[in-house]
């Protein structure tokens, strides 16, 4: 019995993990896979009716918003995040004299909640009352800066905000890696007179190549769920301009009463996640595991 | 760990202690955080105290109700209904459907609030013939709110009609002020919405179009006309108006910047906290039209087990209509009273002319529910039709084709 | 380390003038990005200690013209957050009983799933690691209702320990990868070795790899301690009366739909819900960045 445990232990020690895993993440979606094959409303139903609800959301034009939204934004805020996390820590690996004071400064907005520190970017990026007026008002009256307010450029401003509050986790976590990076290998190439970016475009960024798994794994979960950051800095608008699956769910959801069309969302998002992050993850974890 | 533990016990203890006495007893989740409003509330927590009652205050604010909404369903769905919930329109009856609602009707026979509610207003209260929710207040949403100062230096009156408006605006704007201080926020946007359909289209069309969803009425020349006037107004606001919230237009308002603002009644505490006099440095009056939006905050009772909390539901439901609080809590909040026997000698201006309106319209069947405050049309069906206005409001889309994405999204709403 | 600016190992002939020059550009660009990050910060403790009267007058971004600490004592003791007012304090507690318990569970759980996956690898091992990293992407707003549903069926809808559950689930994902990543980096023969000694599954871990951990430790209390903190979706939702946690409060006292806006108390109340968070930022960054470099973003 004792020699049966300790051989399975391992397994042991991750089941309860993995059934919660189970149940409250997979269990959950075929929940709401369900769900979305119902006509609920206000509380869930369970008598399946069909694909309406999907008829229903392929036909509004505010979930298409949606959806383009995640891209323009998924996209942008991942690839600029990283690259901006990846110049910040090569700016600030070059022996810099205040590093642990700056460091701070760039980590710390991973550390507020985006429920009040949208009201403050909400301000900032105003053209009445931030950036645009202040720089008008230091006599440059053709200074204009108006994204917010306006439909086709508004989602942007949710990159800007998004990108402040998560790329100095991005820059800590390729310091991290500039950190460990060994240098006799370093050395050896600077003595061989390579040139200095060359030997991070050929030797030390593809050395971090894991850091990239983790600073997307964590970037992709923040763009997909970003809501609070809607919410805060412009609500969905103007309209609905900068309107997220996750908004548009949750406006379904909750304060609709249309839990059917909300599930059926949660379905199309659950998809996209999966379209980008499976073959990623896969691709990723066969290599590590040659 | 310990430590939390202990602690722990301790909360279910007290609990458990608090719930032995057979006594009244009230959880009540609510979304009146701020200092305002929390007063009001609290005038009714002070009252239930002083009947022997128990309040535990379960308070969620933000989105108009949207994160109390959702803590609800959470809740109800976990078998944990709060005993008291903050609940309007169209959603009681719907919650009534999902039968976890109580029913009241013992309380409101027993105070005969059949004969002090406006007819349309209690019709808001009952499902399927029984008293299911208690009315707190009445707010006016199709209100004007005008700068004084501004409107007599530019020598104009409170406009009548929607034309009245446009060339009051065009004079304004030609002296350099900004006609119609708003914030670009979809209900703000469906609130001026609301107000143009109304004026325009009169009560009949109003009923019709927002209020029975008739197919014909959302697609007629009306309504083409209504969306023209929206696309009138949106050049009457400052570029800037995106995503502002009310309170700062109002403040636009205040400080001379722009002449009007269309904002239900709550947009007086704003300019009474300035310690702005109303007649005086601000002016009120209905929009143009005839009618009269209300938008009436009420308590809905869930199904709860327990004598304690079925007393606290009747004691509450008692309490709510009861004179007294119902001219405690609106002179706080800005609103009138729902009962109509309430003497309205303390409260201003405003609110009489709004008291006196509600009483002829009603009498002549132009009181009718805001949809933008979601008092007209369930959640799904308002929310389609606000996505619609939002998005037309913030671009270019024609009138015509706002007319029939309306249509569309309405019909795909169900 | 990575010594690019060592001047002695530059072959290439650079003036010293020019060399002073591009130092003198990364200040300035590293001090550009410190303003960025820094705008939000500056707006939210300007606003906070002005007054009502200055702020709707006045410029939203500028300094105060008379500094006030009421708006801070106001938010700590004195908002109103429903009927009660008295500021964040009282929900502050809960937040705590909350955060401390559900990240110490999330971490011990994560290292002992990361040290299964990574040092115990058996047939499905791999998959399952990835189905439960593929948890991290679910939406929250899709487990909102089927996890009431099921919190309320355990008895524990609406209490600290259901919302300690709830999150101590979804963080699972994130703390299994962390570990995993650092254990993975630690040489299998080590296990080898130990288990030839007579060592078993729980002796190896605690012996050998909990004592290796420290970095990785830091690095995801820092993790989990922000994540449930700022959490406001789940303390909405799964809280009552006496439960709710420090951000419902702070919504409360923000997010008033018909009341007069406090901006100055709005700010302050944020400040002050975010210092925790903050100062773990502040206190532990320099091991936050020794924790990462240690290996946990290594493959």
């Amino acid at each position: 019995m004792s020699e049966w445990l300790e051989n399975h232990l391992p397994k042991v020690v991750l089941a309860p993990s993995f059934i919660a895993v189970l149940i409250f993440v997979y269990g959950f979606i075929g929940w709401t896979a369900w769900v979305s094959l119902t006509r609920s409303k206000l509380l869930p139903k369970y008598e399946i009716k069909g694909f309406i609800q999907y008829e229903r959301l392929f036909d509004s034009p505010r979930w298409d918003t949606a959806i383009n939204n995640l891209y323009i934004f998924g996209a942008l805020f991942i690839v600029i995040a990283m690259v901006l996390g990846l110049l910040l820590a090569i700016l600030l690996d070059q022996k810099i004299r205040v590093e642990g004071a700056i460091r701070t400064i760039y980590l710390y907005p991973m550390a507020l909640s985006m429920i009040v520190t949208g009201t403050a970017w909400k301000w900032i990026l105003n053209p009445g009352l931030g950036i645009e007026s202040m720089v008008q008002g230091w006599g440059f009256p053709n200074f204009e800066f108006d994204w917010l307010v306006n439909p086709d450029y508004a989602i942007y401003t949710i990159v800007i905000a998004a990108i402040w509050q998560s790329s100095g986790f991005v820059m800590a976590l390729f310091l991290a890696g500039l950190r460990s990076v060994d240098g006799e290998i370093i050395k050896a190439a600077q003595v061989d007179g390579i040139p200095t970016w060359r030997i991070y475009t050929a030797i030390i960024i593809p050395s971090m190549a894991p850091i990239f798994l983790s600073a997307f794994i964590v970037l992709a979960h923040l763009a997909i769920k970003s809501f609070d950051l809607v919410i805060a800095l412009t609500g969905g608008g103007p309209g609905y301009a900068t309107d997220l699956p996750a908004t548009y769910m949750y406006a379904m959801a909750f304060s609709r009463g249309d839990i059917g069309q909300a599930a059926s969302s949660a379905m199309i998002m659950m998809l996209v996640v999966f379209a980008i992050v499976v073959p990623y993850l896969y691709s990723e974890l066969r290599a590590k595991n040659d | 760990m310990k430590r939390f533990a202990f602690a722990t016990v301790s909360t279910l203890a007290v609990a458990a202690g608090s719930s032995a006495v057979a006594e009244p007893q009230a959880e009540v989740l609510h979304w009146w955080t701020s200092g305002g409003e929390a007063k009001s509330v609290a005038v009714l927590q002070e009252e239930f105290a002083s009947n022997g009652g128990t309040w535990t205050d379960m308070p969620v604010a933000g989105g108009g109700g949207d994160a109390a909404m959702t803590a609800l369903r959470a809740r109800v769905l976990a078998g944990n209904a709060p005993t008291a919930v903050q609940l309007k329109g169209p959603a009681i009856q719907e919650w009534y459907e999902e039968g976890v609602l109580a029913d009241i009707s013992n309380v409101a026979e027993a105070e005969g609030w059949a004969e002090v509610l406006p007819a349309s207003i209690a019709g808001h209260m009952k499902c399927e013939g029984t008293w299911c929710a208690a009315p707190v207040n009445v707010h006016r949403i199709d209100w004007i709110w005008a700068n004084a100062d501004v409107l007599a230096a530019n020598g104009i009156e409170m406009p009548k009609t929607w034309d009245e408006f446009n060339a009051a605006a065009e004079k304004l704007q030609a002296a350099g002020v900004i006609p119609l201080a708003h914030g670009g926020q979809a209900w703000q946007d469906a609130t001026v919405f609301e107000a143009v359909v109304m004026g325009i289209g009169g009560p009949e069309f109003y009923q019709k179009a927002l209020v029975d969803l008739d197919p014909e009425a959302l697609t007629s020349d009306t309504m083409v006309q209504v969306f023209d006037q929206m696309r009138t107004l949106r050049g009457y606001v400052d570029e800037n108006f995106s995503g502002r919230d009310w309170n700062l237009a109002t403040a636009m308002v205040m400080n001379g910047e722009a002449a009007f603002q269309i904002m239900g009644d709550w947009a007086k505490g704003e300019f009474l906290a300035a310690g702005k006099k109303p007649g005086e440095d601000f002016l009120c009056a209905s929009t143009p039209g005839d009618g009269y939006l209300y938008n009436v905050d009420s308590f809905a009772m869930f199904d709860v087990d327990g004598d304690d909390k079925r007393a606290g539901q009747e004691l509450l439901a008692k309490l709510i209509v009861a004179p007294n609080f119902q001219e405690v809590f609106n002179l706080n909040k800005g609103s009138i009273p729902a009962r109509t026997d309430v003497a309205l000698d303390k409260f201003d201006i405003c609110a009489q002319i709004s008291a006196e309106d509600m009483g002829s319209t009603s009498a002549n069947g132009s009181l009718l529910p805001s949809y933008a405050h979601g008092m007209a049309l369930r959640g799904s069906q308002a929310g389609a039709i606000t996505d619609v206005v939002t998005a037309h409001f913030n671009s270019d889309i024609s009138s015509q084709d706002a007319v029939q994405q309306l249509a569309d999204a309405v019909a795909n709403s169900y | 380390m990575t010594d690019l600016s060592m001047p002695q190992t530059q072959p290439r002939t650079q003036s010293a003038t020019g060399k002073i020059a591009l130092r003198w550009l990364l200040y300035v660009l590293l001090g550009l990005f410190a303003l960025y990050y820094l705008m939000p910060l500056f707006v939210m403790l300007t606003t906070s200690l002005k007054s009502l009267e200055e702020i709707r007058t006045g410029s939203l971004i500028s300094l105060p013209r008379e500094v006030s600490f009421d708006a801070w004592k106001t938010a700590w003791s004195g908002a109103c957050t429903g009927i009660q007012c008295e500021g964040l304090r009282p929900y502050f507690w809960n937040s705590v009983l909350i955060a401390v318990p559900a990240v110490f569970l999330s971490t011990l759980l994560g290292a002992l799933n990361g040290y299964v996956v990574a040092q115990w690898r058996f047939k499905g091992a791999n998959i399952i690691f990835s189905l439960m990293l593929f948890g991290c992407f679910i939406p929250f707003q899709v487990v909102l209702l089927p996890m009431a549903r099921l919190l309320g069926m355990m008895g524990i809808a609406g209490t600290i320990p259901g919302l300690i559950f709830v999150h101590v689930i979804y963080g699972l994902g994130f703390t299994t990868l962390f570990f995993r990543n650092y254990y993975v980096t630690i040489p299998s023969e080590l296990t080898k070795a130990a288990r030839v000694d007579g060592a078993g599954f729980m002796r190896i871990f605690w012996s050998i790899f909990l004592p290796l951990s420290l970095p990785i430790i830091v690095v995801t209390v820092i993790w989990q301690f922000t994540q449930i903190w700022n959490d406001f979706l789940f303390g909405v939702s799964f809280s009552q009366a006496g439960t709710q946690p420090v951000t419902v409060a702070l919504n409360n006292i923000v997010n008033s739909t018909t009341g007069v806006k406090e901006y100055n108390v709005d700010m302050a109340a944020a400040i002050i819900a975010g210092l925790p968070t903050l100062l773990v930022y502040v206190v532990a960054g320099k091991y936050f960045i020794r924790g990462l470099t240690a290996g946990s973003v290594k493959g």
